[in-house]
């Protein structure tokens, strides 16, 4: 049993993602408590450069060409062998596609509690974001590992950095027999907009009745010289498509203006947002949390408001 | 194709949430329950799959307050069989939930098991990858399409950025749903009712609740709000007029 905490890092065709310097921040303040070392564990192929900036005190590098890509069965076999062998006070995963498929698998195989959407530590407790980011859920961190998916929101991605911390090579464990295996990747489609480069965005969400009344959305974008973007409810319904999906698994997006139309802003949908210039949320239920990452925000029907904000826009122009 | 799908009622989140007042747990008096969405997906999965290569949707759920609903719901889109958990339900957790469902499943001999990838309110990890982990199967989450040919599953996962990659998965498996390949069907009351009719919800109780691999809560809160977005007041059109403004100032318009 040490008190050295793991961080299981995550990269994505030969990009560090975010979420791991996040989680190297939020890893290095957990260390402070235990009095422990913060671990960078790597698995990947010829991936090592990636690790120059990573703010750990060590890498364990897990170097082998089945693992340049991530798959669930390698992940949880390595992982398991990783975490047996270092008996850590806590493994830091992403709560994301990568992470949120290895964590809750190494919970049940090595029999070791679980924290889920961990954004924050406060001594040595975990603070969870869940139902969407209205609640917070906090409480000590369990005993004797606990493992912890972590979302963003909590520490800068900057406070995850550093230089250059040495690098020990590890041997992977067999994996033969693998159930799980990649065929490849597929591109997100070309040819559409790309929405990360939009400067305005007029963005829907669950507020919008019906496929029909994108017409309505697609007019004031036209006004505003935007372009129309989704959260994830519409995408699942097909009156979007995926490549103007803005959030977790679709774009992040830093437009002069983000106009969120009916978006009740979970945290998956925020993440990708707060780049923005200016964001301006509408949205009926006051204690949506969307308001709280807006700059300025009504209170009203994204219908009415669309109405309202066309005639203003029409009147603007006719007097200039 | 025998496929098996849990799913679980989850806190609306249109609702206001409020703390109990132990201060440590959702206040659930007056809290309303919905189909977790991603579940609404699996399901959804699941019976596309049944129409394409033909098989047996079994839809298990933990009991819950409008749950017979959610089930039967379920029947009149095409699930074949539902089957209720029942007993200390109400202070399950993802841990406890996959332990009594491997339990079940054990002696179904299932080819397939969908699931919402997960559900706003896990606490301690996914109710997929945990049963996986239980049925000894292998498990891919952030599942948005279904193929299956000779007993192999061609699904494809999200990535960030809008990157998919295709995975072949040996069967049986356990998938975490994302997005159906399509939509969920609506499916008008009047055939809930007659699935009311003609499905029996079969009941099977948990025994005694294990919810070991979690982390006791010590507080629950609402968010500190560390900047509020300023609120516009006013009728619509004034609302509009000071957004014009707004919109000039910061060199949008």
């Amino acid at each position: 049993m040490s008190e050295n905490i793991l961080v299981v890092t995550e990269h994505l065709q030969g990009r560090v993602l975010d979420i791991t310097y996040v989680m190297l921040a939020g890893a290095r303040r957990l260390a402070e408590q235990t009095g422990g070392k913060v671990i960078a564990v790597l698995l990947g192929y010829k991936a090592q450069f990636l690790t120059q900036d990573f703010g750990a005190d060590k890498v364990h590098s897990y170097d082998r060409p089945s693992l340049e890509h991530f798959s669930p069965d390698a992940y949880l076999r390595v992982l398991e062998a990783e975490i047996n062998a270092e008996q850590p006070r806590a493994v830091l995963l992403g709560h994301t596609t990568i992470g949120m498929d290895a964590a809750s698998g190494l919970s049940a195989r090595l029999h070791l509690p679980l924290v889920s959407q961990a954004q924050r530590f406060d001594g040595s407790n975990f603070v969870s974001q869940i139902c969407g980011g209205k609640i917070m859920a906090e409480g000590p961190l369990p005993e004797p590992t606990a493992l912890v998916t972590m979302v963003p929101g909590g520490y800068r991605p900057e406070d995850g950095q550093g230089r250059n911390p040495p690098i020990l090579e590890k041997q992977a464990p067999g994996l033969e027999g693998m159930r799980v295996r990649l065929s490849h990747f597929i591109e997100p489609e070309a040819g559409d907009v790309d929405i990360a480069k939009e400067s305005v965005l007029v963005s829907v969400g669950r507020g919008l009745q019906n496929q029909n009344d994108l017409e309505l959305v697609e007019r004031l974008a036209k006004d505003l010289r935007g372009t129309v973007s989704a959260s994830r409810p519409l995408v699942d319904k097909g009156w979007l498509p995926t490549s103007r999906l803005v959030g977790k698994s679709g774009k992040a997006v830093k437009p002069k203006m983000y106009l969120a139309l009916g978006i009740s802003g979970a945290p998956e949908h925020v993440e990708a947002v707060t780049g923005s210039n200016l964001i301006v949320a509408v949205n009926t239920d006051p204690n949506a949390p969307i308001f709280n990452v807006a700059k300025y925000g009504v209170v009203m029907d994204m219908y009415e408001l669309i109405q309202a904000l066309s005639n203003a826009l029409e009147q603007e122009a006719h007097a200039a | 194709m025998n496929i098996i799908v849990p799913v679980k009622m989850v806190p609306d989140l249109v609702e206001e949430l409020t703390i109990d007042p132990g201060g440590a747990a959702l206040d659930t008096a007056w809290m309303r329950l919905i189909l977790n969405e991603f579940d609404d997906h699996a399901i959804e999965q699941a019976i596309l799959l049944k129409e394409r290569v033909g098989g047996l949707v079994t839809v298990i759920a933990p009991e819950a307050a409008d749950v017979d609903d959610a089930l039967f719901t379920a029947a009149a889109k095409g699930a074949d069989r539902l089957i209720k958990l029942t007993g200390e339900t109400g202070s399950i957790n993802s841990h406890a939930l996959a332990r009594a469902l491997a339990a079940v499943i054990q002696t179904e001999t299932p080819d397939l098991i969908l699931t919402g990838v997960q559900a706003h309110n896990d606490l301690d990890g996914q109710v997929g990858p945990l049963l996986a982990e239980s049925l000894s199967m292998p498990y891919v989450g952030y599942v948005s399409s279904v193929k299956i040919e000779n007993r192999m599953a061609t699904v494809k996962k999200e990535y960030p950025g809008g990157l998919l990659a295709e995975f072949m998965v040996e069967l049986p498996a356990v998938l975490g749903i994302q997005a159906s390949d399509e939509p969920p069907r609506y499916v008008a009351f009047t055939k809930v009712r007659q699935a009311m009719q003609a499905t029996k919800i079969e009941e099977q109780d948990i025994g005694e609740l294990d919810i070991s691999g979690s982390a006791a809560v010590s507080r629950m809160f609402q968010p500190e709000v560390k900047e509020r977005a300023e609120m516009l007041e006013g009728d619509s059109d004034a609302v509009a007029a000071r957004l014009v403004e707004i919109m000039q100032e910061y060199g949008v318009l």
